[in-house]
């Protein structure tokens, strides 16, 4: 079936593209950002509002990369392109929400993405967090998309109109990723002992890593003041909610006890795991191997 | 149906996919895919089959559930109609704004 060309897509010229409908330099992938006014331009945020999307847009795209490891290796081709989309998506929130932190600094998504080391980068730890086995990173994606979707829910109503433009375009995508997770958990945590041992391990492993995302501190504490960022302590009871309905279907229990270690966390203030050394140095190879390249 | 992964070899059931493009349509076949279960082909050709506004609806189908024509019986089970205009109601006008006939 022959695609039907979708608002705003500017395909290739057919006579001269013997490939397909898609070429990749003669898309406008400007016109795409959330948030961009009809002429192109995006507001420039505040110094405090650049550091808050940097956060969001970091969480994006860490997880988007990690999330693109999985191509060529999902358990099924089928959920190789489920986890590939989910990946598109989030790569979509990150250009967005990196794009509006850039403009407080002169910066391009790119320059963010590509010319930023380890200390620079503001992602909380659980999206830095290895893929492990498949039931690893289902319990990562059901923490990340519960976590995000009741975050963009509220952001849609932020003061600040980029961001809530962006929430507004991001939520309903991260509704789906959620809802990819719970089948998942559900699947894994009730089909067989191994996957269900599996699952548990899983959960086990991820759930340090929660607590970080409810933390507050200066920066957001200023900015909710003024309507402009969500307070992330405000978005825990909503997130153990979900979650608690998702645990009692699949028969599973929030850690406790021996198992509920909690990391310190520190990816807001730019302090990471070992895990994000590898994840960057393979995202940037090329954009600092060849400066400026483009294909 | 047996459990996936069971046998080291074995893939997921076959579930062929219809989709509907727009209201007032027939769903179409589009493909096939492998999933574990209903809900999950559906979701599957979710992101297989619409990710470029192709479709409003999803049917899934469990591939062994459809018959098929026997192939080798084509020549008396398709055997053409030409030269049998009498069998053809060829003859009536159809009414103005009838669509899709």
């Amino acid at each position: 079936m022959r695609p039907e060309p979708v608002e705003g897509f500017r395909p290739a010229q057919p006579a001269e593209d013997v490939h397909g409908d898609v070429s990749v330099d003669r898309l406008a992938l400007a016109d795409e950002l959330a948030g961009t006014a009809a002429d192109g331009s995006t507001a420039v945020a505040s110094a405090d509002a650049a550091e808050y999307a940097m956060r969001l847009g970091d969480d994006a795209l860490v997880l988007a990369q990690q999330l693109g490891m999985w191509i060529a290796r999902a358990p099924e081709l089928e959920e190789d392109v489920a986890l590939g989309n989910i990946a598109l998506d989030l790569i979509g929130h990150a250009r967005s929400l990196l794009h509006y932190a850039g403009t407080a600094s002169g910066r391009s998504e790119d320059d963010l993405a590509y010319w930023r080391d380890e200390p620079e980068f503001r992602n909380a730890w659980l999206f830095e967090q290895p893929n492990g086995d498949f039931g690893h990173t289902i319990a990562r994606q059901l923490a990340a998309s519960v976590y995000l979707f009741e975050l963009y829910s509220r952001l849609v109503d932020s003061t600040d109109p980029t961001l809530a433009a962006i929430a507004a375009k991001s939520v309903k995508e991260v509704d789906y990723h959620r809802d990819h997770a719970t089948q998942w958990v559900l699947r894994l945590a009730g089909g067989t002992e191994e996957s269900r041992r599996r699952m548990l391990l899983a959960i086990a492993d991820t759930w340090p890593y929660v607590d970080e995302l409810f933390v507050d501190d200066a920066l957001v504490e200023r900015l909710a003041a003024t309507g402009v960022a969500v307070l992330p302590s405000t978005l825990r009871p909503a997130f153990d909610a979900v979650i608690d309905e998702v645990f009692a279907e699949a028969v599973l229990e929030r850690p406790t006890g021996r198992t509920a270690f909690i990391a310190s966390g520190g990816g807001r203030a730019g302090s990471h795991t070992e895990h994000i050394g590898p994840l960057l140095a393979e995202m940037q190879v090329l954009a600092r191997a060849h400066p400026g390249a483009s294909w | 149906m047996s459990t996936p992964g069971e046998i080291g070899t074995e893939a997921w059931p076959l579930w062929e996919v219809f989709v509907r493009a727009n209201r007032g349509l027939s769903h179409v076949h589009v493909g096939s895919l492998h999933a574990p279960d209903a809900d999950m082909a559906v979701r599957n050709a979710r992101d297989l089959y619409t990710r470029r506004n192709e479709g409003i609806s999803i049917w899934v189908v469990p591939a062994d559930a459809i018959t098929t024509s026997d192939p080798d019986a084509k020549g008396a089970f398709f055997e053409s109609p030409a030269g049998k205009n009498y069998r053809h109601a060829v003859y009536y006008t159809k009414s103005e704004g009838v669509k899709h006939l």
